[in-house]
């Protein structure tokens, strides 16, 4: 099958080949004296298909090249722009275009409550932008649809306001708004915003490892790779993971039921809780509501809770954690979880680990995952930590009335943070996810549909544990 | 003795839950709580045979139902 139906855009393909040949040349140890090749390898020939000409195009793939290799350590930002693949798109915010038919009914003035429109000899709106304050108003009512905004896509989907445009016209991330989501990475058309990626790390792990001889490579993987690599089955998946040379495969799910159990206790014992497990979320209450900070859960996310109990288990082992997430990236860099996750990769990522193999997934056998019960893997969609609390706290018999607050992406998760702030929040936990849908809208997934929510489900029915307590109760035997 | 069964994927579905229990049973029945120390891990390599166990570093093939057998022989035989 063609590569590109792997994908949802022809963005996201572009970047998996940079980091499918990186990996290519760092198995083969040959990385150094060849990645000036690959520029040449991508973009063939003399007629541009991306942009003016294939000069262009080639320095454009020399810096995801850079961003393959772990981008420029000097930021501390997971989220890089590449300044010379910003296409500078128009950012004048609402303007009136020229289907504008200089009507009588004036629709667009009546609505605006800044007096901002006004009409030529032509009856032609414009908008005064000394006045406009983007509210939109007029471009709904306007009935030839003839307001247009001209927002950056970046900006558009940055939720959090942490994108500017910098002196150069090109866009610019404020690093303390940040929140490192990776929306901007996904919506960007040009594909100038990357994060940076640490398959070298885990190529080196494996590496190291001599067949897993001399340490352990073990893989977490998030319960969201049941709504991924859609044309293959999920037990070729584990299967190929294995051929790439990781000594086996975990469900982060499993991390998810362990973090329940102790979400649930905690929340009975302080009354009310944030989640922690959406690192991008835990980082915005940080940023923006410090004097909430003492109310998110002091449980490590899934990942690392799994992290941490494998390395409690075997001393040597290296765990890599492959999701949807660039945030994760950020998380694993934290000093609380460092010591507990090598490296993280995203599903876009290991799709271009498997190729740079040459591995075809759809050929092999399917193995197994299965440790983690159904609650553990509902953590992939908005709404499932919430449902695994509430069943933390019955399999627990905890005493406590749940009123839980799924929020469902950032800007969800803000309106009930300030209304908590504001101490008029009708709930006792806010689950908070900053990608829409959960973890499943993730920025690192190859596609995003309709259909992952129900995926999602279907893997989670389909454990062979159907309570946490049960999927649990074999990891104190453990230690 | 140290007896340690796999919990990863592959033994998990063919049964090491039960195994587990089966085992943690038997040995409190018998009073071996302090001579036989019962651990997990996520892995041996050998999920073809599973659910894998070993006794003191030697590797067995045992199933839900084969636990009772397996005590006797490989665990009693050898205390």
């Amino acid at each position: 099958m063609s590569n590109i139906r792997k994908f949802d855009t022809k963005v996201q393909h572009l970047k998996y080949k940079v980091l499918r040949e990186v990996a290519r040349l760092a198995w083969n140890d040959t990385l150094l004296e060849n990645m000036m090749d690959i520029p040449m390898t991508i973009v063939p020939g003399k007629t541009p298909t991306m942009r003016c000409c294939v000069y262009k195009e080639r320095a454009i793939v020399a810096e995801r090249i850079k961003l393959a290799m772990g981008g420029d350590s000097s930021n501390p930002n997971i989220i890089e722009v590449i300044d010379i693949a910003c296409d500078e798109c128009p950012a004048a915010g609402y303007e009136v275009t020229d289907s504008c038919r200089g009507c009588l009914a004036h629709r667009c003035e009546d609505v605006c409550k800044r007096g901002a429109l006004s009409f030529d000899h032509n009856h032609v709106a414009h908008i005064d932008k000394t006045k406009c304050v983007e509210c939109g108003a007029c471009a709904k009512v306007c009935p030839y649809s003839a307001i247009v905004n001209r927002k950056r896509p970046c900006q558009n989907a940055c939720k959090v306001k942490a994108i500017s445009i910098n002196e150069s016209n090109a866009a610019s991330i404020d690093n303390e708004n940040c929140i490192q989501c990776g929306a901007c990475v996904y919506q960007c058309p040009f594909g100038a915003i990357m994060d940076k990626s640490f398959i070298l790390k885990a190529i080196n792990l494996i590496k190291e490892s001599e067949n897993n001889t001399k340490h352990k490579v073990y893989a977490i993987v998030a319960p969201s790779i049941s709504s991924q690599f859609t044309y293959a089955k999920l037990g070729q998946v584990i299967t190929g993971l294995k051929e790439l040379g990781f000594f086996t495969i975990l469900e982060a799910a499993l991390g998810a039921d362990m973090v329940a159990v102790e979400e649930s206790k905690e929340l009975v014992e302080k009354g009310f809780l944030t989640s922690s497990c959406c690192p991008a979320f835990v980082r915005y209450i940080k940023q923006n509501y410090p004097q909430l900070v003492p109310f998110i859960s002091h449980n490590l996310s899934p990942m690392a809770t799994l992290a941490k109990f494998l390395k409690e288990c075997d001393k040597d082992a290296k765990v890599v954690f492959i999701g949807p997430c660039t945030a994760k990236k950020a998380e694993a860099q934290l000093d609380s979880v460092k010591e507990h996750v090598d490296a993280v990769l995203t599903f876009e990522e290991l799709q271009a680990l498997f190729d740079s193999r040459d591995i075809d997934i759809t050929t092999l056998e399917e193995g197994v995952l299965d440790n983690a019960s159904y609650y553990g893997r509902i953590f992939a969609r908005s709404g499932g930590l919430s449902d695994a609390v509430a069943q933390g706290i019955k399999e627990q018999n905890l005493d406590f009335e749940l009123k839980a607050v799924p929020c469902d992406g950032i800007e969800a998760c803000r309106m009930a943070l300030i209304k908590k702030a504001k101490n008029i929040l009708d709930g006792n936990f806010i689950e908070g996810m900053a990608c829409i849908g959960g973890c499943i809208g993730g920025a690192g997934c190859l596609t995003h549909g309709e259909k992952n929510k129900a995926e999602v489900d279907k893997y989670g029915k389909e454990a062979l544990e159907k309570t946490i307590s049960d999927a649990v109760s074999m990891l104190d035997m453990m230690k | 003795m140290k007896i340690v069964v796999c919990i990863g994927s592959s033994c998990h579905i063919k049964g090491s839950r039960q195994v587990v229990e089966k085992l943690q049973r038997l040995i409190a029945e018998k009073n071996l709580g302090d001579k036989i120390e019962l651990g997990g891990t996520f892995c041996m390599g050998q999920c073809q045979k599973g659910v894998c166990v070993t006794v003191d570093e030697e590797f067995c093939s045992v199933t839900p139902d084969t636990v009772e057998e397996f005590f006797e022989t490989k665990v009693l035989a050898a205390l």
